[in-house]
């Protein structure tokens, strides 16, 4: 790794921290990220002869904060004076050094900055974006890629969704505890959106897989201002024990690999017990919650050396619990399959039969209710089933996972797609 | 004399590099060691997990206090540690310099010279990894 590549490294991490500060100074979103950028490139002309400096987030801070606050005085110069609010903390730009780089606001500026990609009225893919730009500052046509479209339509929409939360005000007042807390929750769940994105795009875009250890790193950055939060550690842990099994989830054709079949070689193990580190610590606030209870549920699958080692009554219990905490459709059809392994098909039939109107446009529900109408024999109704999960796949390898278990049933796949 | 060697450093940037650039960096760090592991003289190395999933026991007025994370909020925080033998502080201070220059994420080795208090055998526990 070049220097270079190391300031580079070194400016990312520092990045929304920095940000987020510039962003409480300016008040405008544009005006930090351009001071952000300005700031950057001075470290990397000034870095590499004088060494870094040993807090990366505060110098860029202090450097990006003269160089905003000289841009503005340079348009002041030209055109009619903002209004007077707009900076409203500018008038304190002579102060201290120490007092301009105040820790006291750290943290609410990293979940400030983070909350903004949240806006209701966008929807999931654009709050991806947003978050993936502004926060941990991949570049355009990286996103672009992830998403499989053009630059200038990724441009375009992260310019739409930040006019969006431009319009829509931002909340620069310190948060109370509730505010917080609710800021937390949103944030958190939007980590899991990015994390799921790449998750489900698997190998089959490495662009997007590459937002796995994104979202892990940004749930780390949310433990290192909120360390006691235990369904942050929950959401890492969970992050870490799915991404584990990255090398095990496809095979060398690039088809899926059913949890149940996977080498458990290939799973990381580094991941899984830093992720059973966070879950301990977790569990020992006794306050769970669905990220807690979804890792423990994953734990238990990381804990089994082989499949048949899975200890099913617990992971139904827990899936019980999640039913409590989190209730949804999608939790019982989870748990249908553990009920599954744990007495048989049939009895999952039973639990998931109910569920039919609300998951009858979900592929996953399909692809279950025809593997175990397939377990329990009835082959007529499963291929039903597996013909209507084909229609609804996501990916060219959902769709071949599907065709597999047609294949299995031993008659002519009929042909959907 | 017993040293160990602990490596310090940002802990935000060594977690943003790629498992390429981290894949990289271990292997040149192994090269270092290699020598010293042939001559015998090196004890276990370390590598810390990231300080989110540290606990702190504090002492407390009657009881002690569980904390979640490290003790003080740093920016550069312990990463991991070499324990060798060496003959010379200088000869610490050697290895110490070769690490560091494979090494783009470390800020600073401190050499510290320690006795060994009790061998100690860890037995891997189900599900445990190195």
């Amino acid at each position: 790794m070049t220097d270079l590549a190391y300031i580079e490294l070194a400016l990312t991490a520092a990045r929304p921290q920095a940000l987020g500060a510039l962003l409480r100074y300016f008040r405008d979103l544009d005006t930090a990220e351009e001071a952000f950028q300005e700031a950057c490139l001075r470290a990397i002309r000034t870095w590499p002869d004088k060494g870094p400096p040993r807090d990366p987030a505060a110098w860029l801070i202090f450097v990006g904060r003269n160089s905003g606050v000289d841009q503005i005085r340079k348009r002041a110069k030209n055109e009619p004076l903002p209004e007077e609010a707009a900076f409203s903390d500018l008038s304190d730009a002579e102060e201290d050094i120490a007092d301009r780089l105040d820790n006291a606001h750290y943290r609410d500026d990293i979940l400030r900055l983070m909350f903004i990609c949240c806006h209701p009225d966008l929807p999931n893919t654009q709050q991806i974006a947003l978050a993936l730009r502004i926060v941990s500052g991949l570049s355009v046509p990286q996103i672009a890629r992830a998403f499989l479209v053009s630059e200038s339509a990724m441009e375009q929409r992260i310019t739409r969704a930040k006019a969006r939360v431009a319009k829509a005000g931002v909340a620069f007042e310190t948060p109370d505890v509730h505010e917080r807390a609710e800021r937390l929750k949103t944030v958190a769940s939007m980590v899991y959106l990015v994390f799921n994105e790449g998750y489900s795009a698997g190998i089959t875009n490495p662009d997007s897989a590459a937002f796995c250890d994104e979202a892990i790193r940004l749930s780390r950055l949310l433990l290192r201002i909120f360390p006691a939060e235990p369904e942050i550690m929950g959401l890492s842990a969970l992050m870490l024990l799915q991404h584990s099994r990255a090398g095990a989830r496809f095979d060398a054709a690039g088809q899926i690999v059913l949890l149940e079949d996977q080498d458990r070689s290939l799973w990381d193990r580094r991941l899984i017990d830093e992720a059973l580190a966070m879950l301990d610590k977790a569990i020992r606030h006794r306050k769970p919650g669905p990220y807690q209870v979804q890792a423990a549920i994953s734990a238990l699958h990381a804990r089994a050396a082989r499949a048949q080692d899975t200890d099913w009554g617990e992971i139904t219990l827990l899936y019980e619990l999640l039913e409590k905490l989190a209730p949804s459709p999608v939790v019982t059809l989870n748990k249908a399959v553990a009920v599954s392994k744990l007495k048989d098909a049939e009895a999952a039939l039973d639990l998931i039969e109910p569920l039919a109107d609300k998951l009858d446009g979900y592929f996953y529900f399909h692809g279950v209710r025809g593997g175990l109408l397939m377990q329990a024999g009835r082959s007529g109704e499963a291929r039903i089933a597996f013909d209507r999960a084909i229609a609804l796949a996501n990916s060219p390898a959902e769709c071949a996972h599907i065709r597999q278990q047609l294949d299995r049933l031993g008659e002519p796949v009929a042909r959907t797609v | 004399m017993l040293y160990a060697i602990l490596c310090y450093a940002h802990e935000e940037t060594v977690f943003a590099w790629s498992k390429e650039e981290e894949a990289a960096v271990m292997d040149r760090l192994m090269k270092v060691q290699e020598p010293l592991a042939r001559a015998g003289k090196l004890g276990p190395v370390g590598r810390l997990m990231p300080t989110t999933a540290a606990t702190t026991v504090r002492k407390g007025k009657e009881e002690a206090l569980v904390l979640d994370g490290p003790f003080a909020e740093t920016k550069e925080v312990l990463l991991g540690f070499y324990t060798a033998e060496f003959d010379s502080l200088d000869e610490a201070v050697a290895f110490s310099k070769e690490l560091s220059a494979v090494n783009p994420g470390s800020s600073s080795y401190e050499i510290r010279p320690f006795y060994v208090f009790h061998p100690g055998e860890i037995k891997k526990a189900e599900g445990g990894s190195s």
